[in-house]
């Protein structure tokens, strides 16, 4: 039985509102039977620092990946991590995380994969939770184990491949890193280690919209009518429209897919997850550089 | 400055993590973050002096130093960034007073032989290496010849 969902007049102006909870609400509804809380950092160690009472962790890159394979993990390890973190199928999901849900986005798009339906972001994420002043503990969070069942991934509909990526080259696409990995100038963000790209630059006709553009002052979405403005008004995405978003390794584009799909309403929007690291060293594939968006190339 | 055995704290360093499971070792990690000592206020009032590590993925800035002798290494790290802390603090705590030599002779994978890939990731365990390497990189540029 899924947590009622937070009815925050903010909230209501967005595609699904049952997306998302703020801050009030969790305080609220903490400890609610059926509800488990998630925090999902970039730092593996920030949970141990402090996390939301009876939180649990979950890391994008010990956890979610494949250790051996680029992958994801499969329904049977992703079944084995969600009931040993007392997650259950009809569970309702809240997640959190630093860097306003960037990776938070990140593993709800992972969980969204394995169709698990009730799941969330806390609007505004670790950083509001402490900006207010809300509580905090080292206490470890010691979950009741529960089964959950083995669900193999659906990679169709919210996942883009290299081959879609070229298939697709033509209809909206957008390139959510920096100004300067789009351009070409560098291959990695400001700041950020190099991680092996051959190339710089951007897929030919992507539209360059950071993905932190979405994200206000205090770490918490921007409303509705300033999302719009961004992507429909200046990027020109309309109804209906086929997109697919990319960034370096698909953690950004996470964002940016949750944004799009859950905020605005578009119900086809697919995360390139093989992103620039794979793009920027496959063979023969078309690059655009400088801040046009460049043209598609003739389909022969 | 080769073959040299590894310096005795960092042996130590790295034989408790190895001691340990996969979770604990996370927690070690915390008390060596939690244990990077502040800045002295000499560099505190230059962070000039210090310099990036662009390996990490989170902002760390450090600097080595000679003293009689002596090589001592400040590093500075925001709060919010654990790991990148206590992968300096292994560092800060294993290189204070050794020789120039004894640093440079630091096996340059010695992040590698902590046994933290599997708790933090390899590719995390990238930016200790970058930070190591740049260590090497300003001791060797203050060396006379």
């Amino acid at each position: 039985m899924p947590a009622e969902f937070d009815s925050a007049p903010k909230l209501a102006e967005y595609a699904h509102p049952e997306r998302l909870v703020t801050t009030d609400w969790l305080a609220a509804n903490l400890g609610r039977p059926g509800l488990v809380v998630v925090e999902s950092d970039e730092d593996v160690l920030l949970y141990e620092t402090g996390h939301i009472p009876g939180s649990v962790k979950v890391d994008w890159h010990t956890e979610l990946n494949d250790p051996v394979v680029r992958d994801y993990l499969d329904g049977e390890r992703f079944a084995a991590l969600l009931g040993s973190k007392g997650i259950a199928r009809d569970s309702t999901v809240v997640i959190y995380g630093d860097k306003n849900n960037w990776w938070a986005a990140y593993a709800l798009w992972v969980f969204t994969l394995f169709g698990h339906e009730d799941v969330r972001l806390l609007d505004g994420g670790r950083d509001l939770w402490i900006a207010e002043g809300r509580e905090l503990t080292t206490d470890a969070t010691r979950p009741t184990p529960v089964e959950y069942p083995i669900v193999e991934r659906s990679d169709s509909d919210i996942r883009a491949f290299k081959e879609d990526v070229l298939a697709h080259l033509g209809d909206p696409l957008i390139d959510v890193r920096s100004p300067e990995e789009y351009s070409g100038e560098r291959t990695t963000a400001p700041a950020y280690p190099e991680e092996g790209a051959l190339r710089a630059g951007h897929i030919p006709t992507a539209a360059s919209v950071p993905w932190a553009r979405a994200a206000a002052g205090d770490g918490t979405f921007k409303s509705r009518a300033e999302l719009d403005a961004i992507y429909r008004g200046e990027v020109g995405l309309e109804d209906g429209d086929d997109i697919i978003a990319y960034c370096r390794i698909g953690e950004r584009s996470s964002h940016t897919w949750f944004v799009l799909t859950h905020l605005l309403g578009f119900e086809n929007v697919r995360n390139y997850d093989g992103s620039w690291t794979e793009w920027g060293s496959a063979v023969r594939v078309p690059i655009a550089t400088g801040t046009e968006r460049g043209e598609a190339p003739r389909r022969g | 400055m080769s073959s040299q055995p590894l310096p005795q704290r960092l042996a130590e360093t790295r034989d408790d993590f190895r001691a340990l499971g996969v979770p604990d070792r996370l927690q070690l990690l915390l008390e060596f973050s939690n244990e990077l000592p502040a800045l002295p206020a000499h560099y505190a009032e230059h962070p000039d002096l210090l310099e990036r590590v662009v390996e990490c993925q989170s902002p760390v800035f450090i600097f080595v130093e000679v003293r009689d002798g002596a090589a001592h290494l400040y590093a500075t790290a925001p709060a919010e960034s654990p790991t990148t802390r206590g992968f300096a603090s292994i560092l800060v705590q294993g290189i204070d007073g050794l020789t120039p030599d004894e640093v440079l002779s630091i096996p340059d994978d010695y992040p590698q032989t902590l046994g933290l890939g599997e708790a933090v990731s390899p590719l995390r365990v990238r930016g200790m290496t970058g930070m190591l390497a740049r260590v090497k990189r300003q001791l060797r540029a203050q060396l006379p010849g």
